[in-house]
């Protein structure tokens, strides 16, 4: 697992500085992370990676999973899609199993922390323990895009959020009237990480070997759960729009969430929008198959993600990282990290899609300037050593009610 | 400079580290925008100006203020877009002055286009108010002449750089920024103090900022 100095050759020495500088007024507090699922999704993955940082610069922070059967997930799998703003049928029952779930955990679960980071919907509830644990401040992360949330499930939700301090949006657009604070912190991406890492060339001509991929042709790619809201239909139907005139390859490669029912049914569509084209590469991979994502990102002539809702869209900042020229729906934290014919492609409709690659694949030194900047403006604003900072900003705000706080 | 002369009080460097906390309060339409303006924190307003200088900083030029930016592009009144892009921040020392102006401008631009006020953006489109949070903390580096303070200026963080030239100024109301005020006070470097007072920081990238000042003051020394 890589260390903070090693970041340093990223992101430079200072900015390694002020993050020591920062934790330093953390110490002797305990973070206590708490979410859903220990592998698959974003929000498992950040954990992964900031908790052992954390922990590197001083601050106690742990990380619970909360329990859950099929049919619990399945009803947040269904909260999840409704907090999307898909239409759901949510029943009486629905409530019932999340909250009977939710009080089993409610009774299991140890809580010790300083501040207690809730992630997502899942384990909500939790917050019914507060009373408990006297002095220790309840943070909310939400992950998900609610910029137009089911009324239902969100109201539901809200008599759960409210009871915390203060809450946490990946995007401007997914602020919400609150009588608590509400931050704002984007996610981010680890450069070290196996998904991320440069990689030798070897390795990923290995990789395209192992699927089958061409190398003599070009490769659109989009990397995402098999998942209604990522469009993997959609994608299919712009890659057969730019086919006509490009001879390009697709591939859409995706594993599979413990949290996520829905996924088997998707990939069975996804196989018979596919048909009998040779061109079109549907890769199921299991989780841990970073350094296979990280190849097929970088062996990519265009990344494209066409999702309908988006939390933040990690896969875009993956393949901004890598200075790949992106296509991207216009929606959730997408335009915080594109912003239109500078660091990559806006679109808002598969012919727009497929317009922007077609556009991209006959322009490659235009391609490869929007690459270029979009690798810079992650470097910025979207790393994990800047999300770090972020969360030590808000631990500490849960001590400073101030505008400007002086530490 | 012959002989190196100690100042009066040493430098210490901050830095100011950011975080945004969101408001739920947003505009579709000028109309909204602007009476949002008239009454959101100040800390608001100071976010909506400056955020891009932190953001964008390795990048120029670069829309200087967010309303200029979503008036253009989201309600696509460019002409006001480009009044409000061009208001000379460092011509206002606080946060209400600038306020003022930015109300001043769109209403003046409705009193000509009174149209201008119902039209509206798809609800994707609508403008956040966001409003900036500042931790402001010592830095372990100090200076106690100019040489050191030369020498640390070339490795400080560009947050420290932010801190001292464009939140101390008019954010904590300083009237200018920190390092003419110490190198005028604890230096008596009257004329160099000047020079770095009289630059427009906001049309400079962060970086572009930090070699120019260290440019002025070797050339001093």
């Amino acid at each position: 697992m890589p260390k903070l100095e090693d970041y340093i050759s990223i992101v430079g020495q200072s900015i390694i500085d002020d993050l020591k500088l920062l934790s330093e007024k953390l110490k002797g507090r305990i973070i206590q992370n708490i979410n859903s699922t220990s592998v698959g999704g974003g929000v498992a993955e950040i954990l992964n990676r900031s908790v052992p940082l954390l922990r590197e610069l001083g601050i106690d922070a742990k990380w619970e999973v909360i329990k859950g059967g099929e049919s619990f997930f399945k009803v947040t799998k269904k909260f999840h899609n409704a907090l999307h703003g898909r239409e759901e049928e949510i029943t009486f029952k629905d409530f019932n199993i999340f909250m009977e779930t939710s009080q089993r955990n409610i009774e299991d679960m140890k809580l010790y922390g300083d501040v207690i980071f809730v992630h997502d919907p899942q384990p909500i509830a939790l917050i019914r323990n507060k009373s408990k644990i006297p002095n220790s401040k309840w943070l909310w992360r939400c992950h998900i895009d609610v910029s137009n949330p089911n009324m239902r499930v969100w109201n539901f939700l809200k008599e759960f959020i409210v009871q915390y301090e203060a809450s946490v949006f990946s995007s401007p657009n997914f602020a919400q009237r609150l009588p608590i604070r509400q931050f704002l912190i984007s996610p981010s991406i680890d450069p070290l990480s196996d998904k991320n890492r440069e990689l030798p060339q070897e390795i990923i001509d290995e990789v395209l070997k192992k699927y089958g991929v061409s190398q003599d042709k070009p490769i659109i790619t989009q990397v995402s759960r098999f998942d209604y809201l990522k469009d993997p239909v959609g994608v299919i139907e712009a890659y057969r729009q730019v086919k006509k005139y490009v001879n390009c390859q697709l591939i859409l490669a995706g594993g599979t969430a413990t949290d996520d029912p829905e996924s088997e049914e998707v990939l069975n569509r996804v196989k018979e929008a596919k048909g009998k084209d040779r061109d079109i590469h549907i890769l199921l991979l299991p989780p841990g198959s970073d350094i296979e994502i990280n190849a097929l990102q970088r062996a990519s002539t265009v990344v494209i993600q066409k999702s309908i809702r988006e939390g933040f869209g990690l896969t875009v900042t993956e393949a901004l990282w890598k200075a790949k020229p992106v296509v991207a729906q216009s929606v959730g934290g997408i335009p915080l990290q594109i912003k239109h014919k500078y660091s990559g492609l806006l679109c808002h409709s598969i012919d727009g899609a497929a317009f922007a690659i077609k556009q991209l694949l006959n322009s490659p030194a235009y391609a490869k300037k929007l690459g270029e900047n979009g690798r810079e403006h992650i470097r910025q604003n979207f790393l994990l050593t800047r999300h770090l900072r972020d969360y030590m900003l808000l631990f500490l705000s849960m001590y400073h009610n101030e505008d400007i706080v002086y530490l | 400079m012959d002989k190196i002369i100690k100042a009066k009080e040493p430098f210490r460097f901050c830095t100011r580290l950011h975080l945004s906390e969101l408001t739920g309060l947003r505009a579709i339409t000028l109309g909204q925008l602007l009476k949002l303006i008239k009454k959101v924190p100040g800390s608001c307003i100071y976010h909506h100006t400056h955020r891009f200088l932190q953001q964008h900083q390795y990048l120029s030029p670069e829309p200087p203020n967010d309303f200029a930016y979503w008036v253009s592009e989201a309600l696509g009144e460019d002409k006001l877009g480009e009044r409000l892009a061009s208001i000379d921040t460092i011509q206002f020392t606080t946060i209400r002055a600038l306020r003022n102006k930015i109300i001043q401008t769109i209403e003046e631009y409705l009193k000509e286009k009174p149209l201008s006020r119902i039209k509206f953006t798809s609800e994707d489109e609508a403008f956040h108010f966001v409003k900036s949070i500042s931790f402001v903390l010592p830095t372990r580096y100090i200076a106690t002449d100019i040489f050191e303070f030369t020498d640390i200026l070339k490795k400080i963080t560009i947050d420290s750089i932010y801190f001292h030239i464009f939140e101390s100024r008019l954010r904590l109301e300083k009237g200018t920024n920190d390092f003419s005020n110490w190198l005028e006070d604890s230096l008596e470097e009257k004329q160099l103090a000047a020079e770095i007072s009289n630059l427009d920081p906001y049309t400079h990238t962060m970086e572009d900022l930090r070699m120019t000042i260290v440019n002025l003051i070797e050339k001093r020394i």
